[in-house]
């Protein structure tokens, strides 16, 4: 094959199908190889999450009966019970976390948003984003020395403080970033009616935004519903029903890794029932943001 | 005169986009605001009613009279210069979370003009001076976003004459519609002359043309020329104006 041909003179039918040359051949395997490897490691990881999902269904769906949401922990060892005061206090403590981190962290996203310029709005974003990386255990400490230490005993109060600290950036990112997409023109729609910046937040602004700011929230809930670490220092646990949030209380991260340590095969397998209930609470936060966000999309 | 304008600069952070401008619009009347794009000729109906400053770092100075009364005084506030002069602008924009009558009512619940039924005859009222009361009185709690784009457009017109303005600022209303939407437009203008003082930015120059009694002719952040249309486009006075009617450049 001559390789000195010139170009518009080249032995085959037309410019789009060349004639098979090394650096082509060449091409086409690098080519191929990506396109595998890519597609083997991206299943590869995928089929990881599914086996540990599936893994989790099989060792925990068999465990899970009416008991096991309505009945608190039977004693070591002794079949029965469930994790009733666990469910309970995971919805309480993440109500908590939400009644702290979804103000704070919204109008942390306002001033960033709509008012926040120069030096302090940078300074404050910066401080936004540390938060979002600092180890959840350290947010924990930090309930426990304010609020436990006072109180002299475990509560779910300084659990739910933690875990809505934990929400604050991430409410406040997401939400941020919501209300920048709004539209300037129904900003200036509301101003030029004779609006103040204050109603035009609230009534025009925020409303365009809910889809998003919603969706923020929920992912920030479930993210914390599923925190461990803060909680061992905060509300600690409980085998018993509570509703008062001055005192300890369970949760499922808390009680699934009592019960993953226990040498009971009962309690084990209970573990896994809870493991399962808590990423079914969490699938379902995302099939609710995926709701929400294809609303959203439909405004725009 | 219904605004006079004296002295005139306004500013997009350090850079200056109008120079000393001087102008006096009568009442009950249609100006048009011409010029090639970045003349400043939206700027400075935004200084008319104070949505300039809105934009992060603008700056305005000078003196703006409308019906003698300076709207940059220290004791005028921007809310009340927006309720009296309304505007429409360039692109359609109706709130999407709410009704075609949520949209109308906006301005008389912002300012408390009106409500219940009163509220609801100024709707009406508005709609029928917009020239949508017709197209819309069946689906008045349908989403605003139903409507088409001319439809929009003359809601946003409803809109800002539910306020009971004086003056009506138009930024460029009719360039993100079709020809029949924009005739529909026009025509709506003409109408609402007997009513309201009307200030219109186009780049169409057959636009002013057919609506305006006068033009203003905006070049590099200054008034080059204005005057009776008709005479600015037959006779115009500067070299300038007579390449730009004439579409020399622009």
């Amino acid at each position: 094959m001559s390789t000195t041909l010139h170009p518009f003179e080249r032995n085959t039918a037309n410019a789009f199908q060349p004639p098979p040359s090394a650096l082509l051949i060449r091409r086409h395997i690098s080519n191929a190889l990506l396109i595998m490897l890519s597609t083997f490691f991206a299943l590869f990881a995928v089929g990881v999450l599914f086996y540990l999902i599936l893994y989790i269904l099989r060792q925990g769906i068999p465990y899970l009966n009416l008991d096991f949401f309505t009945k608190p922990p039977a004693p070591n060892g002794e079949p029965g019970g469930g994790m009733g005061p666990a469910v309970q206090g995971t919805l309480i403590l993440v109500g908590l976390a939400a009644l702290l981190g979804v103000p704070l962290g919204l109008f942390t996203a306002i001033y960033l948003a709509e008012f926040g310029r120069g030096r302090l709005a940078n300074a404050v974003r910066f401080i936004v984003d540390l938060l979002n990386g600092v180890p959840t255990i350290i947010f924990g400490l930090f309930a426990w020395v304010l609020i436990v230490v006072p109180q002299q005993t475990f509560s779910s109060l300084s659990g739910g403080v933690a875990l809505g600290i934990i929400m604050i950036p991430i409410v406040a990112r997401t939400s941020e970033d919501v209300l920048r997409l709004v539209p300037r023109e129904l900003r200036e729609a509301s101003l030029a009616l004779g609006a103040t910046e204050t109603r035009t937040i609230l009534r025009v602004v925020l409303p365009a935004a809910r889809g998003g700011i919603i969706t923020g929230i929920v992912l920030a809930m479930a993210r914390v519903a599923g925190e461990t670490a803060p909680l061992l220092m905060t509300a600690f646990g409980s085998t018993f029903w509570n509703t008062d949030i001055t005192q300890p209380m369970d949760a499922l991260p808390l009680r699934i890794f009592n019960f993953t340590l226990s040498p009971y095969q009962v309690q084990i397998n209970q573990a896994y029932a809870g493991s399962f209930v808590l990423i079914l609470l969490i699938l379902l936060a995302s099939f609710a943001v995926r709701w929400f966000t294809g609303g959203f999309k439909r405004k725009f | 005169m219904a605004i006079t304008v004296e002295h005139l600069n306004a500013w997009y952070d350090r850079k200056q986009a109008l120079y000393d401008i001087n102008l006096s619009i009568p009442p009950l009347s249609i100006t048009a605001m011409i010029g090639p794009s970045g003349c400043g000729k939206s700027t400075f109906v935004r200084c008319l009613n104070r949505m300039h400053e809105e934009i992060p770092d603008a700056r305005v100075e000078g003196k703006v009279l409308v019906e003698g009364v300076n709207i940059y005084a220290r004791s005028i506030k921007p809310r009340y210069v927006r309720q009296h002069i309304g505007m429409v602008f360039q692109q359609p924009n109706p709130l999407p979370t709410r009704s075609i009558f949520e949209n109308v009512a906006m301005g008389p619940r912002i300012n408390g003009l009106a409500r219940g039924s009163s509220l609801q005859e100024l709707v009406e009222q508005s709609l029928q001076q917009a020239a949508l009361w017709d197209e819309v009185k069946d689906q008045l709690q349908a989403p605003a976003t139903q409507l088409s784009g001319g439809q929009q457009q003359r809601l946003c017109i409803a809109r800002a004459l539910a306020n009971q303005p004086k003056v009506l600022l138009m930024d460029e209303p009719s360039s993100a519609l079709d020809p029949i939407s924009t005739l529909q437009i026009e025509e709506l203008i003409s109408e609402l002359k007997q009513t309201y003082t009307i200030i219109i930015v186009t780049h169409n120059m057959q636009q002013a043309g057919r609506v305006a009694d006068r033009t203003v002719f905006f070049l590099l952040g200054r008034i080059v020329e204005e005057g009776e249309t008709t005479a600015l486009f037959s006779h115009p006075q500067k070299k300038e104006t007579e390449e730009y009617v004439s579409g020399r450049f622009g």
